[in-house]
């Protein structure tokens, strides 16, 4: 193995280090929340740090398939950010339409 | 596969990898939704996409170069839309930016939506 080769296994591994910590950071974040939005913002970051995985492992392997896959994925985490936002609005809506009639009802003047 | 191919790689990978982080950090650290989804959204794209560059200079075949590339500007233009949606939803919500956050032009232009 040339010492360029090696030195591309070292960038692989540590690559794959730092990525693994980062993920941690990330459910960290998801468990923590606060908020709804904080949720859903890490799980679309998981899906970006999830494509950095499937990048990583296929120079490790010299395996291409995933990269179909990473953009598969990259299209799904995209449609459910949208999907979550639009649920976001709707709810929050809902939410101010109670809070109008309960003080409609409270205070019928 | 020759010397300089490889170095390049190692070290594209190497710098995704650190905005990937980057960009964990920030989510993490950060004070409320908007300044996370400033961190995540940059960073975070900026990370994967480098990582799939760093995959189509490794592959140097051009399916492989292709799909990377359509896949890096399919992020591109999906993250901003996106995150805009989400930062619009939390916002006509009630989230509020932190006190830190002096500039809220944003809550003027919900104001006058609503008022008329």
């Amino acid at each position: 193995m040339s010492s360029s080769a090696a030195f591309l296994q070292w960038c692989v591994l540590l690559s794959l280090a730092v990525l693994a910590v980062s993920f941690v950071l990330i459910v960290v974040r998801i468990i923590i929340g606060p908020t709804l939005p904080d949720r859903i913002l890490a799980l679309d970051m998981l899906v970006a740090v999830g494509i950095g995985f499937i990048a990583v492992i296929g120079v490790k392997t010299s395996y291409y398939l995933y990269l179909d896959i990473a953009i598969a994925l990259g299209l799904v985490g995209f449609l459910a950010t949208v999907a979550f936002a639009r649920f976001v609005l709707n709810r929050g809506r809902m939410e101010l339409a109670q809070e109008e009639s309960a003080r409609s009802a409270e205070d019928p003047a | 596969m020759s010397d300089i191919q490889n170095i390049a790689v190692g070290l594209i990978l190497l710098t995704g990898s650190f905005f990937a982080f980057v960009a964990s950090i920030g989510l993490l650290r950060l004070r409320d939704i908007y300044m996370r989804m400033h961190a995540a959204s940059k960073a975070g794209t900026l990370g994967s996409g480098l990582m799939m560059v760093g995959l189509a200079v490794y592959a140097a075949e051009i399916d492989v170069i292709s799909r990377a590339l359509a896949g890096v500007v399919f992020f591109l233009l999906t993250t901003p839309v996106s995150t805009h949606l989400l930062a619009r939803a939390a916002y006509l919500v009630g989230h509020k930016p932190a006190e830190e956050t002096r500039i809220d032009d944003y809550a003027d232009a919900v104001k006058f939506d609503r008022d008329g």
